[in-house]
């Protein structure tokens, strides 16, 4: 039984895959890391006998994630989209807990993640949290352009589009671009 | 029961909420655009630790109140916030400097509150605290921007820091209920970080040419609820939805 329900979660963090971050769309959950468990707490059971039809439509599941920033409107949207897909494949009772600790910080997005980031035009955070806030005024890494790799780059301004990016300028391609902050 | 816990919560809810509130009356009115947004990103990010702390706050009250009741239904003398929050933006000057005496504060706060026995509190403080870092770096800039800027803006600093410094005493007077949580090893008593917080703001002032006010008379209550005539008119603009159409929703 364990190994059946198993099988069933590694599906749904596949079906997970399908779900994408509103602000990024290139971004799946998944990629963003912020799913920190999935937990089948009664499983699809498809039943080889018809006459057990009514249970087969059991399937109730628990999904729990965690903010990338407090105050993200997002959430909520990604919250939803969680329980569309998985009401596609059949699951009834979802539940979604939200969990603030340990706090996600940029470096549980995944490096596909950062790919897919820079591919899309934003460049991915750089550099790991730890030794980036042991002086909060000695931030001053090099920012490469997205656009033309040139780590000839200035900070516009901290706070951009949305509360995770922060706005960028490249002196050499002349492009701005957005910077998903690292923290 | 955790009396103490509830209201420390609500201060901190409260205390969140009306800063959000005060920054986000900028939206549409920076001085530039990127300021516009910085604002308003900075507004998101406290009303994001209001609304934490806040259902964490109906969860200990457990008596059906909910964040949105907590935020939108309890009267003047029931918030606890600070009242350097709750003072008016002024101009650009005002704002900032508000923004930084209050987030060179909460860093200090959040970076021991994490520690917290409180396994919520120290959560959203862990949670929390990156986002302020951004905050207090982005409002010493300012501060030092505007401080040794030309005579105009070293003026209205000036100004604003005789509107504001009078309010700054009251952040570290521990209430009663911070003393208890203190104990409990739930809080953190904010005369502790007193020695700290004017180190950051003398460091940021001295670069900012600004000075440090003599020793003048602190205002206080916000903690106990006594407030100053502005918060009656934040509520009255925050809570009207609510009040007129008693459970509205989007």
């Amino acid at each position: 039984m364990t190994g059946e329900i198993d099988i069933e979660e590694q599906k749904i963090w596949a079906l997970l895959e399908e779900v994408s971050d509103p602000e990024v769309p290139v971004l799946s959950v998944l990629d963003l890391g912020i799913i920190r468990a999935v937990k089948i707490t009664e499983p699809l059971q498809k039943s080889p006998f018809p006459q057990d039809a009514v249970q087969g439509d059991l399937g109730a599941v628990e999904v729990t994630i965690t903010p990338t920033y407090t105050g993200c409107p997002a959430m909520d949207m990604i919250s939803m989209n969680i329980k569309l897909a998985l009401i596609e494949h059949g699951y009834k009772k979802i539940k979604i807990i939200s969990v603030l600790s340990p706090p996600w910080t940029t470096d549980w997005m995944t490096e596909a993640g950062k790919q897919k980031l820079r591919e899309y035009g934003i460049a991915p955070p750089k550099g790991s949290v730890h030794n980036q806030w042991a002086d909060p005024s000695e931030s001053n890494e090099k920012i490469e352009c997205p656009q033309c790799n040139s780590t000839n780059t200035k900070l516009i301004s901290q706070f951009g589009s949305t509360a995770c990016k922060a706005l960028y300028q490249c002196n050499d391609c002349k492009e701005p671009f957005d910077y998903f902050k690292c923290h | 029961m955790n009396n103490y816990l509830t209201d420390l919560t609500l201060h901190l809810a409260d205390t969140a909420l009306i800063l959000a509130q005060r920054n986000a009356e900028w939206c549409g009115h920076g001085p530039i655009l990127e300021q516009d947004i910085a604002i308003t990103n900075i507004s998101l990010d406290i009303l994001g630790q209001a609304r934490n702390f806040y259902q964490y706050a109906a969860q200990l009250k457990n008596d059906g109140s909910t964040e949105d009741s907590l935020a939108y239904l309890r009267k003047e003398r029931e918030f606890k916030n600070l009242l350097l929050v709750e003072q008016p933006n002024g101009d650009w000057a005002q704002t900032i400097l508000r923004q930084f005496f209050y987030s060179a504060y909460l860093y200090l706060l959040y970076q021991q509150l994490q520690n917290s026995k409180d396994e919520q509190l120290a959560a959203i403080a862990a949670k929390a605290l990156k986002e302020v870092t951004y905050h207090q770096r982005w409002s010493s800039e300012w501060v030092i921007r505007l401080g040794d800027g030309t005579a105009e803006s070293h003026q209205r600093m000036l100004k604003a820091i005789d509107n504001l410094w009078s309010y700054t005493g009251e952040i570290f007077l521990a209430s009663e209920y911070e003393l208890q949580a203190v104990n409990e090893g739930m809080g953190i008593n904010p005369f502790l970080l007193k020695n700290e917080w004017m180190k950051k703001v003398k460091e940021v002032f001295d670069e900012a040419t600004l000075p440090i006010p003599e020793k003048i008379f602190m205002h206080s209550g916000g903690k106990e609820g006594k407030h100053t005539e502005h918060l009656g008119f934040i509520l009255a603009e925050l809570q009207y939805m609510q009040r007129a159409y008693p459970n509205s929703e989007w």
